[in-house]
């Protein structure tokens, strides 16, 4: 689904009255809220996610996405709708940090192809774009072009394997407990 | 990095805090002091028990009630249930697990950012996150202070550690003199406007340069606060005998033989001369103006004379279009004169002692303008007891202010406190994104002293116009 804004931030997203739950799930509902639905809750019908020309499990959007507060529901959101992949030009450090954490995968491409990815969109939403992980790469086969994107490696494997970071961490307990017998006295509380 | 190279006070203090070093993997970050709040901790206390895990360390994990609370009558039961629920979550979470819980009420309690800093929790050299973007408010002391999300939190629950890549770093000097009226959070709106909403984004920022040494802690807390604004991980100031000062004799502060040890390693926490950063940035202080925002964004700022460019700075006209129709705006236009609704002094940015200083001394025996409402909401219990004390209340009161109790209240449109719809709202909070102080609420982003001079003219102005 092609969403050609810039900066748009995290109470876009998920504005902050919807962050009142203390479970995970069904953010999805109030993903993109203030966009989504006019005044009474009447459905915006000119905005992407209320047109049904477009489907899938990719959000394309625009530079600097992600930023401002650093609240995981907008990435819960965002897989609770049922995205898995984010691409854009630009990505926020905690939003990339939190998309990853909720197997959300952000691609960051160049803005040229960003701007293809909206094009091959807008011509035929029925646009098939091709992600795979393993080989790091995104393609959109109806035009022959095709990104390799970065993941840091780290999370790659974790992402294959549904690895967990608390898990990694608590394998290194004893690193932990070490590292506490060294600290100043002066920074305990 | 190694030994004997020139380092940054960022490198200094994240070596320090290395636990485990991995090629390609992030390094493992020791956190000395983990703040939490009924936002963005629940689900990572969930996280705890279905792992069966206890919390690692509750002694390091402090908890208040901020985001979510009304700022009436907080001896009453909270009436929005969701709220009410989210609060009480917290308590029997940190009852559970044994944290210190700042609940409402409690002469402690306050914003998570104000109240960190007045109790001596935060200190100089040390690493300290929370589920708030706005922790990078902690770094005026000179220390590393993050925002991150609820995984985090529930990884820093469980393991008091955080993986991260170390980031790049950032230097941003301002030298010179501030002109009268000019305040620091016209230096941070200053930068933002400079280098734009994402300009810092993957870098940890330190402000140097003699405008920066001139400032109290509380004016550097509100720069390093907004340090997210511009993309920012966080931002920081190396400590120096303000930091030192205003550290002593409280609360949590080390004592003793404790605080001549804790002096002597704070006073090695300061950038190498020759040290490197990834970007470096300079500005003059006398080129600083008040500051206003006039779109959407926190990068979208002019100074209080200038007009609303045809196309910002890192913008494009697509981008500025849809900002100035939201704020009912045009493209070179002034905002000098424009009437406002709503005026809000508060927020982890601007809440403290000395914000209410400025603005009772501005409004002292003046009234507030009939067109405007003007909520004043201190950033903490201590700071309203404070403020009672000086007798600033009797100030805002008598000027027909709204003063009202310690929360994040107006600044994020999440409790009770909220601008309506295409109603304008002059505020010393951090975003002017679309609806964040209320679904399509119009926020104009300024310093305590050009909210207050709207507070009373119900214009938006040029402070300094205003003063003696």
């Amino acid at each position: 689904m092609p969403l050609q804004v810039s900066n748009i931030d995290t109470d876009q997203i998920i504005p902050a009255r919807f962050l009142k739950a203390t479970t995970r799930e069904g953010f999805g509902d109030n993903l993109f809220r203030d966009w989504r639905y006019n005044a009474g809750d009447v459905p915006n019908e000119d905005f992407v996610l209320n047109n049904s020309k477009f489907s899938g499990e990719a959000l394309i959007a625009g530079k600097n996405f992600g930023c401002g507060s650093s609240r995981e529901h907008a990435a819960w959101a965002l897989a609770d709708f049922g995205f898995k992949v984010v691409v854009s030009s630009f990505f926020a450090d905690i939003f990339k940090s939190n998309a990853l954490n909720n197997g959300l995968l952000p691609i960051q491409v160049d803005e040229a192809f960003l701007n293809l990815l909206f094009d091959a969109i807008n011509e035929n939403p029925t646009t098939e774009i091709v992600v795979d992980l393993e080989e790091q790469k995104i393609e959109i086969p109806s035009k022959n072009e095709s990104r390799s994107f970065e993941i840091n490696a780290y999370k790659k494997v974790c992402l294959i394997n549904g690895y967990d970071d608390i898990d990694y961490i608590l394998n290194l307990s004893d690193d932990i407990k070490k590292y506490e017998e060294s600290r100043f006295s002066f920074n305990k509380i | 990095m190694e030994d004997g190279m020139a380092k940054t006070l960022f490198d200094k203090i994240w070596e320090k805090h290395i636990v485990k070093s991995k090629s390609e993997y992030p390094d493992l970050i020791y956190i000395d002091r983990h703040f939490i709040h009924e936002v963005t901790s629940p689900q990572a206390f969930d996280g705890l028990r279905k792992r069966n895990l206890p919390l690692a360390n509750p002694q390091q994990t402090i908890a208040t009630a901020d985001h979510n609370v009304p700022t009436k009558n907080q001896h009453l039961p909270i009436t929005e249930m969701l709220s009410r629920f989210q609060v009480e979550t917290l308590r029997e979470n940190c009852k559970e697990f044994g944290v210190e819980l700042y609940d409402l009420g409690h002469q402690k309690q306050g914003i998570v950012h104000v109240i960190g800093p007045e109790l001596g929790i935060t200190l100089p050299g040390l690493t300290i996150v929370c589920g708030d973007s706005h922790t990078s408010t902690h770094g005026a002391f000179g220390c590393i202070a993050f925002g991150i999300g609820t995984s985090q939190v529930e990884q820093v629950m469980a393991t008091e550690c955080i993986l991260q890549y170390k980031p790049k770093t950032m230097k941003i000097e301002i030298n010179g003199t501030l002109g009268n009226g000019v305040l620091s959070k016209d230096i941070i709106l200053y930068i933002i406007s400079q280098i734009s909403a994402s300009g810092g984004t993957g870098h940890f920022v330190e402000y140097t340069g003699s405008a920066i040494r001139s400032l109290s802690m509380e004016a550097r807390m509100t720069i390093c606060n907004m340090s997210i604004e511009m993309g920012a991980r966080g931002g920081m100031i190396a400590p120096d005998q303000t930091t030192f000062d205003y550290i002593k004799g409280r609360e949590h502060a080390p004592k003793g033989q404790a605080w001549e040890e804790a002096l002597a390693y704070w006073k090695t926490l300061t950038s190498d001369e020759d040290a490197k950063y990834d970007t470096e940035y300079s500005y003059k202080a006398e080129d600083i103006e008040p500051m206003i925002t006039y779109g959407t964004n926190p990068g979208m700022g002019i100074g209080v004379t200038q007009n609303i460019p045809n196309v910002a700075m890192n913008s494009n006209e697509q981008e500025m279009e849809k900002a100035l129709g939201y704020m009912g705006l045009q493209k070179e236009q002034s905002l000098i004169g424009k009437e406002i609704d709503y005026v809000f002094i508060g927020s982890c940015t601007n809440s403290r002692i000395e914000d209410l200083r400025l603005v009772a001394d501005f409004v002292k025996g003046k009234q507030k303008a009939d067109n405007v409402n003007v909520w004043i909401v201190p950033g903490s219990k201590k700071v309203e007891a404070q403020a009672i004390a000086e007798g600033l209340d009797k100030i805002f009161t008598a000027a027909g202010f709204d003063l009202r109790q310690p929360g994040c209240s107006a600044c994020l449109g999440m409790n009770e406190d909220k601008v309506p719809a295409g109603k304008y709202c002059v505020s010393t909070s951090n975003r002017n994104f679309e609806g964040r102080q209320g679904p399509g609420a119009r926020t104009f982003l300024v310093s305590p002293l050009t909210a207050a001079a709207a507070a009373v003219t119900g214009k938006i102005m040029d402070v300094r116009q205003l003063l003696n």
